[in-house]
C-alpha cells in the first residue's frame, strides 16, 4: 500500500514560543544557538532526526552520545539533525495552553515533523520526559495508535538493553554504540520513503527489525506462566530474528566524535570539553552494567586523543578537558597521555581532568601530574564495598592496605580531600559490611593526619543503594528493600557521628532508597511495567531523577492501580531473587554476555571468588568477543612523545 | 585575553549594566581585559565570528580610562504595545508623568522589595508604529519610547510596566516586546542618551 502523505513543514514555531519564554524560569535554555550548533535547510533534506535527551538541558547539553549522534547524522548531506529536551513544567504548562508543540532547539521545528525522534536513556528515570515530550508533539503514546505520518521513535542508551517496560510505547531500540545503527537507520528510511513508503510504517518497522540489529518490540509476543514469570519471547513475524544483537564499533580512531562540541550559552552541568579516551571495560565489577554492555575494550590512541583534544580546543574555547572512560587510569598509555598533555597546555589556562576512581598509587600520580599548577581540592576514589568481603562480592579487588596506603600517598602529596565512593544494599551485605566503611574512613583519617601532621585533612564518604541491572551477574539478585537500606545507612551515620576522635572530619552524603526501588522497578522490569509508568505520568510523574519532583508515593500508587487484579507487583520485580530457569524480560537481546558464564560469575560472587581483567589476563570467556565477533583493542602503540610545540605565544590573528 | 590572578583564574571580562532577560537590545557594551594590545577592528570580527547569530559585535575601542560602567547613566527603551491604541497608550503615559511617585513591587533575591519606579524616568512618549525608532515593528502596534536612569534598586522595563499599571490600568493583551536602543551619558538639558564610547574615541 502506498500513499501520498502531506509534506510535513519543519517550520519553525520560535515565534509562538518566544511569547512564552518571558515567563518562564531560565528561558535562555530554549533558544538553542549554541557555538558548533549546525541548522541545515528542510528542505535541502531527506532523511531528518530529532535527538531528544530526555532530561533538562543543562543535564542533556553536555550529553557526549547526543553530540557524536548529532553530528555523525548531520555530516551527511541529506540529513538532518536537531536536538530537543525536556522542558521545565512551567513551560510544559504554558505549551499546552498555547498549544506549541515539543520543539528542537536548532531550528525550533515540530518533533512531529521529523521522521524519526531518537531519545537516548542513560537511565530508566527518563522514561516519563519521554511521555510528555510525545505528548507535547501531538503523537499518539502508543505506538499501535500512531501511523506513518508520524515519526518512528528509536531509543537508545544503556537504559535500551532492556527497553521492555517501554516496548509499547516506542516504536524501536537500538542496543550499544550508536554511530553506525543511526546510519544504517538512516540508510534504511531513506531508502523506504524513497521507495514510495512500501508497506507504511509497519513495512518499514520489518526492514528495520530484519537487519537483526534493531529491536522492534511490536514484532515479539511475551506470554507469560500463571505465577507471572515470563514463559516466552518470540517472534510473530517471518524474517524477525529471535535475538537482537548490539552494536560495537571498532577503531574509535576512525570515529574522532564530536569533532567540534557544543558551547551552550546555558549554564550545564559540566562547563568543560570531553574525549572519550577508551570505550569498554572489563574490570569486571559485578554490579556495574556500563562495563557488562560495553565490552570489548577499544582504546583511542595517544595520538588520536592529542589531535581531538586540540582541534576541540580550537572550535570551543573551552578551558578544561575531561578524558573520559569507564576507568580512564586504565588506558594503556595513560601516563605518557598525561605527561604529553600536561606539558603542551602547561602556562595556559587550560586545565585537563581525568574523572577516575581507581583505588591506587599511579591513580595518584596521574591526578598530581594533571594538577601541576598547583589546584589539590579532592581525589576520588571507589571501593564500592566497605568490608573486604564485599569487595570479593562485587569483584573489585581493593584491599585495606592498598586503600590506606593509596590516600596517604594522595594526602601526603597535597591533596586535603578525599572522596569515598560506596553501595548499600549489595548481594550478601549485613549491617556488619555497611558499618566498615565508618572503620575504614576512620583509618584514612588517621593515616592522612599521621602522613602530613596535619587536622585540616577531610574524607567524604558517598553511599548510594544498588540497583540490579540486566546483563550483569547481579541481574538474578534480589534487591534490598528501601526501609532496610535507609536502616543502615543510618547505621552507618550513627557510627560516624559516635567517633569522638574522628567523625568531625569526616562527611556523609547518601541518598535514601526509595528511588532506588522504582528505578529497580524499571530497569528490570517486564512489558507489564510500561501501565505503570503510564499511570505515574498521567499522575504527574516528570524528571524523577530529581529529587524535588520524584513521587515515590505517586510511583507506588501508579503501581497498585496499574497492577490490580495481576500476578506480579512492585516487590516481584525488585527485592524477588530469581531463579537460574526463570526466563529474563531481556533475555531476546544479546548483550554478546553468555548466559552460562554471567550465571557462573553470580555463583563465583556468591561463593566470595574474585575474577581478573582480560586485558592483561587469557580470555575468561564472557561470551562477547566470540559472539560479536569483536575484539580488544588496545595500546600502547609505542608512540611515548607526541610532536607537539609549545603554545604559540598568542594567536596572531588579533595583534 | 587576560585572566584575574589567584587560585581558579578568571577571564577578565565584565557586562556593564546587562539588559534584564527577555528583553532585546541594540546596546550591550561588554569590557573585556586583554594581555597584548589588539588591533579593535580585527576583534571586533573575530569575537563577531564567534558568536551566535544575531548577537552582532558592532564596535570595539580600546578603553582609555577604568570608569567606563560609571558612563551609562541612563537607557532608552522602545515597548511594543500590540492590541492598545494609540490614544489609550498616551493617555497612560500622561497619568505616569503627572505622577510624582509610582510604588512598585518586584521579587528579588532577597524577597518582595516596593521602591518608587517614577523617579527614574526621565522622558516618556506613545508614537504610532510608524514613528518607531526601531523599523521591525507590526503596523497595529502603539509604541512607547522612555529614557530611564540607572538608579539603586535599578528600575527594568518589567517596572515601567507595572508602574503604568498602578497609575492607569494599562495591561496589554499580551507581553510587550521591549528593546534597549542605547546606553550612556545622560544630557540634562536634552533628556538624551549620548555615546559612551566619546571619551575613549577623542583620548
Amino acid at each position: 500500500m502506498t500513499r501520498t502523505l502531506p509534506a510535513q513543514s519543519g517550520a519553525s514555531v520560535y515565534d509562538r514560543l518566544e511569547l512564552l519564554l518571558p515567563l518562564v524560569s531560565k528561558p535562555i535554555q530554549y533558544v538553542g544557538g549554541e557555538l558548533n550548533a549546525t541548522l541545515k535547510e528542510w528542505e535541502s533534506t531527506t532523511v531528518r532526526w530529532a535527538i531528544m535527551y530526555p532530561d533538562a538541558y543543562e543535564v542533556g547539553a553536555p550529553n557526549q552520545g547526543v553530540q557524536i549522534l548529532y553530528e555523525v547524522l548531520n555530516e551527511r548531506d541529506d540529513v538532518l539533525a536537531e536536538r530537543t529536551y525536556a522542558v521545565w513544567p512551567d513551560l510544559e504548562a504554558l505549551m499546552r495552553e498555547h498549544s506549541v508543540p515539543q520543539f528542537t532547539v536548532d531550528g525550533h521545528r515540530a518533533v512531529g515533523d521529523f521522521d524519526v525522534f531518537g531519545l537516548s536513556f542513560s537511565t530508566e528515570l527518563g522514561y516519563t520526559n519521554m511521555l510528555t515530550a510525545i505528548d507535547l508533539a501531538g503523537l499518539p503514546l502508543l505506538a499501535v495508535d500512531r501511523d506513518e505520518t508520524h515519526p518512528i521513535i528509536v531509543a537508545g542508551g544503556h537504559a535500551a538493553f532492556n527497553p521492555e517496560p517501554i516496548a509499547d510505547i516506542i516504536d524501536a531500540a537500538v542496543l550499544g554504540d550508536g554511530e553506525e545503527a543511526v546510519l544504517l537507520i538512516t540508510d534504511i528510511v531513506r531508502a523506504w520513503k524513497q521507495g514510495g513508503r512500501p508497506g507504511g510504517r509497519e513495512g518499514l518497522l520489518l526492514d528495520l527489525a530484519r537487519t537483526g540489529v534493531i529491536y522492534v518490540p511490536a514484532f515479539y509476543d511475551v506470554t507469560y506462566l500463571d505465577d507471572g514469570r515470563i514463559q516466552r519471547v518470540a517472534p510473530n513475524r517471518p524474517d524477525v530474528p529471535w535475538r537482537v544483537r548490539k552494536h560495537t564499533l571498532m577503531d574509535l580512531d576512525a570515529w574522532p566524535y564530536p569533532k567540534a562540541p557544543l558551547v551552550p550559552l546555558a549554564e550545564t552541568v559540566h562547563e568543560r570539553m570531553s574525549v572519550e579516551i577508551f570505550r569498554g571495560c572489563t574490570r569486571g565489577c559485578r554490579f556495574c552494567q556500563a562495563g557488562m554492555i560495553t565490552r570489548p575494550v577499544r582504546e583511542r590512541s595517544i595520538t588520536g586523543i592529542a589531535a581531538m583534544v586540540e582541534a576541540g580546543l580550537q572550535k570551543t574555547g573551552y578551558e578544561e578537558v575531561g578524558l573520559l572512560s569507564l576507568s580512564s587510569a586504565d588506558h594503556s598509555e595513560i601516563a605518557d597521555i598525561a605527561r604529553n598533555l600536561a606539558d603542551r597546555y602547561e602556562d595556559t589556562q587550560t586545565s585537563l581532568s581525568l574523572p577516575s576512581t581507581r583505588v591506587d598509587a599511579f591513580n595518584v600520580d596521574l591526578a598530581n601530574e594533571l594538577s601541576r599548577n598547583g589546584r589539590r581540592s579532592g581525589l576520588t576514589f571507589a571501593p564500592e564495598g566497605g568490608s573486604e568481603r564485599m569487595r570479593r562480592v562485587i569483584n573489585k579487588m581493593v584491599n585495606e592496605e592498598d586503600l590506606i596506603r593509596t590516600v596517604t600517598t594522595a594526602y601526603a602529596a597535597g591533596w586535603r580531600s578525599v572522596k569515598l565512593y560506596f553501595m548499600c544494599g549489595l548481594p550478601t551485605e549485613t549491617d556488619e559490611d555497611i558499618l566498615q566503611i565508618a572503620t575504614l574512613a576512620r583509618e584514612v583519617i588517621k593515616a592522612g593526619r599521621s602522613a602530613t601532621g596535619r587536622n585540616d585533612i577531610r574524607c567524604t564518604v558517598s553511599i548510594g543503594g544498588f540497583v540490579p541491572k540486566p546483563h550483569t551477574p547481579f541481574q538474578w539478585a534480589a534487591q534490598l528493600d528501601h526501609e532496610s537500606t535507609d536502616a543502615r545507612l543510618f547505621k552507618l551515620r550513627d557510627a560516624i557521628r559516635a567517633d569522638r576522635q574522628y567523625g568531625k572530619a569526616i562527611g556523609l552524603r547518601y541518598h535514601d532508597g526509595k528511588p532506588g526501588i522504582v528505578e529497580g522497578l524499571l530497569s528490570r522490569g517486564d512489558r507489564r511495567v510500561g501501565k505503570v509508568i503510564l499511570q505515574a505520568w498521567r499522575d504527574g510523574a516528570r524528571f524523577d531523577g530529581w529529587s524535588e519532583h520524584f513521587s515515590y508515593e505517586r510511583w507506588m500508587l501508579a503501581a497498585s492501580k496499574a497492577f490490580e487484579g495481576a500476578s506480579v507487583d512492585v516487590d516481584w520485580f525488585t527485592i524477588r531473587e530469581r531463579e537460574r530457569a526463570e526466563v529474563l524480560p531481556w533475555d531476546h537481546l544479546d548483550s554478546g554476555l553468555d548466559a552460562e558464564w554471567l550465571w557462573e560469575d553470580w555463583q563465583a560472587s556468591l561463593d566470595e571468588v574474585a575474577v581478573e581483567d582480560c586485558r592483561w589476563t587469557p580470555c575468561f570467556d564472557c561470551g562477547v568477543c566470540d559472539q560479536m565477533e569483536t575484539e580488544i583493542q588496545v595500546g600502547p602503540t609505542g608512540i611515548t612523545n607526541l610532536p607537539m610545540p609549545a603554545m604559540p605565544a598568542r594567536p596572531p590573528v588579533l595583534a | 585575553m587576560a585572566y584575574s590572578a589567584g587560585f581558579s583564574p578568571h577571564p577578565k571580562i565584565s557586562y556593564a549594566n546587562s539588559a534584564p532577560t527577555g528583553v532585546a537590545s541594540e546596546a550591550e557594551y561588554v569590557e573585556i581585559g586583554v594581555t597584548v594590545e589588539c588591533d579593535p577592528d580585527r576583534m571586533r570580527t573575530a569575537l563577531d565570528e564567534a558568536l551566535p547569530q544575531g548577537l552582532d559585535v558592532v564596535e570595539v575601542v580600546q578603553a582609555r580610562t577604568s570608569d567606563f560602567v560609571q558612563r551609562l547613566e541612563a537607557s532608552s527603551w522602545q515597548f511594543e504595545v500590540p492590541g492598545v491604541s494609540l490614544e489609550v497608550l498616551a493617555g497612560c503615559v500622561e497619568a505616569l508623568l503627572a505622577a510624582a511617585t509610582i510604588e512598585v513591587e518586584r521579587l528579588t533575591k532577597s524577597g518582595l522589595r516596593r521602591f518608587d519606579a517614577r523617579v527614574a524616568v526621565v522622558t516618556m512618549s506613545a508614537v504610532g508604529a510608524h514613528d518607531a525608532p526601531l523599523t521591525s515593528v507590526a503596523a497595529d502596534c502603539a509604541i512607547l519610547t522612555a529614557v530611564v536612569r540607572h538608579v539603586t534598586p535599578s528600575v527594568r522595563p518589567d517596572d515601567v510596566l507595572a508602574a503604568l499599571r498602578r497609575v492607569a490600568d494599562l495591561v496589554p493583551p499580551v507581553p510587550p516586546r521591549v528593546t534597549r536602543l542605547a546606553q550612556g551619558p545622560l544630557n540634562p538639558v536634552t533628556a538624551t542618551v549620548g555615546d559612551p564610547f566619546a571619551p575613549d574615541r577623542s583620548a
